[in-house]
């Protein structure tokens, strides 16, 4: 019934991937190591916050939040097994993002002195 | 080629069902529909991605604002919202693990369960919302705060009166003498102490406030600047900065975004569970599944920033 593995519509597509299919599927016990390693960085991330580093905070909970978001990205969105375009794809928009906050950032600091004094706490009078 | 795949659709194999003309093979169709799906997630990324920058011009512009106003949110709401949505995208990455092995009756279930962890990211989120609603925590010019950060949890008593045990309110309730003296234009406008004073009864809502900064005020914030009674006030916490409602309007915004973004992903699953019940889907047809299971954990990244950003700031 299910013969799409066997059923060669045009004679070149060798097998390749899971038997069972024309694509790789993720093993269960992948899935639920990668949950259970999400959910710890979960509570590191609420813990992190009772340390305090200064302005580390903010770095240290970026980066674990990438990490999560890599472990989403890679085994729950199948990113691992893909073909490279679709990473090429999410860590491109991505990096445009981080482009775009940059350069709104730089802009926004490079005004400040020239605000109306008293708006702008960060500056130093 | 053509002519093979149309006479092997012609025999009616199950998987030529789902194989549409212009495809060769249904791997090559597969690989297509997700590299749209990525194309279209890369879309969504820019669409937060507008969102993030204004949150971080904000921060970066006045830091105080956030570190004062994020303590009116709850980081376990939060961190039980993170969970749930972890959790969900277990059970959807489960759902498509099964369809790819044709077990179908878990796949229905892992699809349930995920709308089950999305509908109790719905009702923390409804606590949460409907919290700030009641206690005036809201965007622009309705942000009319009930309590000082920090109190909530103590029932919104409005502190007009004085014997709260929270530092902020007796450190406030030192400046009171000077605020009275201004013609109160130096009193933070929610500051409710005063505003009590002003206002006689101890009673929030009778009061008028503006969230328009008064003029001559100076720096706000974290800036030490001598306080009412000649005092530095050091700690900008101890004191509500200007324009507070931003991070208000900040939260809503993007949570409020993803609070829409998940409403239709709970809906596309749920069209994905009728079609699932229907027996849709199996190991040679499960792009669907496939695709809003990307679409779902996408949502879950979005949250998994949102969370430390809004509701994690030290």
């Amino acid at each position: 019934m299910t013969d799409a593995t066997n059923d060669n519509l045009t004679g070149h597509h060798p097998l390749h991937g899971s038997e069972k299919g024309f694509v790789h599927v993720v093993p269960l016990r992948l899935l639920l190591a990668v949950w259970a390693a999400l959910m710890v960085l979960t509570v590191i991330t609420v813990g992190a916050t009772w340390v305090d580093l200064g302005c580390l905070n903010l770095a240290l909970a970026m980066a674990i939040a990438t990490i999560k978001a890599s472990l989403v990205g890679l085994y729950f969105m199948h990113l691992r097994y893909d073909k490279p375009f679709n990473a090429v794809i999410l860590v491109g928009s991505l990096v445009f993002v981080m482009l775009f906050v940059i350069f709104a950032l730089f802009d926004t600091q490079e005004y400040q002195p020239e605000l109306i004094p008293g708006h702008a706490p960060m500056i130093e009078q | 080629m053509a002519g093979e795949a149309a006479a092997d659709g012609g025999q009616g194999h199950e998987h030529a069902a789902f194989l549409a003309h212009h495809f060769e093979t249904p791997k090559q169709q597969f690989e297509s529909g997700k590299l749209g799906m990525w194309l279209f997630l890369s879309t969504e990324v820019l669409f937060f991605g507008g969102l993030f920058c204004a949150y971080a011009v904000y921060r970066a512009n006045h830091p105080e604002i956030f570190l004062y106003a994020h303590k009116y949110l709850d980081s376990w709401l939060g961190g039980i919202n993170t969970a749930f949505l972890i959790c969900s995208s277990l059970t959807m990455a489960w759902a498509v693990h099964c369809a790819q092995r044709g077990q179908q009756k878990r796949l229905v279930q892992m699809l349930a369960l995920t709308l089950l962890f999305g509908c109790c990211f719905l009702g923390v989120k409804y606590v949460e919302y409907s919290h700030k609603w009641r206690d005036g925590l809201l965007w622009g010019t309705r942000f009319d705060p009930a309590y000082a950060p920090g109190e909530h949890g103590h029932g919104a008593e409005p502190h007009g009166g004085q014997g709260s045990a929270d530092v902020q309110q007796s450190e406030a309730a030192g400046h009171d003498p000077q605020a009275g003296g201004g013609a109160g234009s130096s009193e933070p406008e929610g500051d409710a102490a005063a505003a009590a004073a002003d206002a006689g009864p101890a009673g929030g809502p009778a009061v008028e406030r503006t969230t328009l900064p008064e003029p001559g005020r100076g720096p706000s914030g974290l800036a030490v600047r001598p306080g009412r009674s000649g005092e530095p006030v050091g700690h900008g916490i101890l004191e509500r900065p200007s324009n507070v409602h931003i991070f208000f309007g900040i939260y809503f915004t993007m949570t409020g975004l993803h609070l829409l973004h998940v409403l239709a992903g709970m809906a596309v699953i749920g069209w994905i569970l009728v079609r699932s019940a229907k027996g849709h889907f199996g190991p040679d047809y499960f792009t669907p599944v496939d695709l809003v299971g990307l679409y779902w954990h996408l949502v879950d990244l979005i949250w998994i920033y949102l969370f430390p950003l809004l509701y994690l700031i030290h």
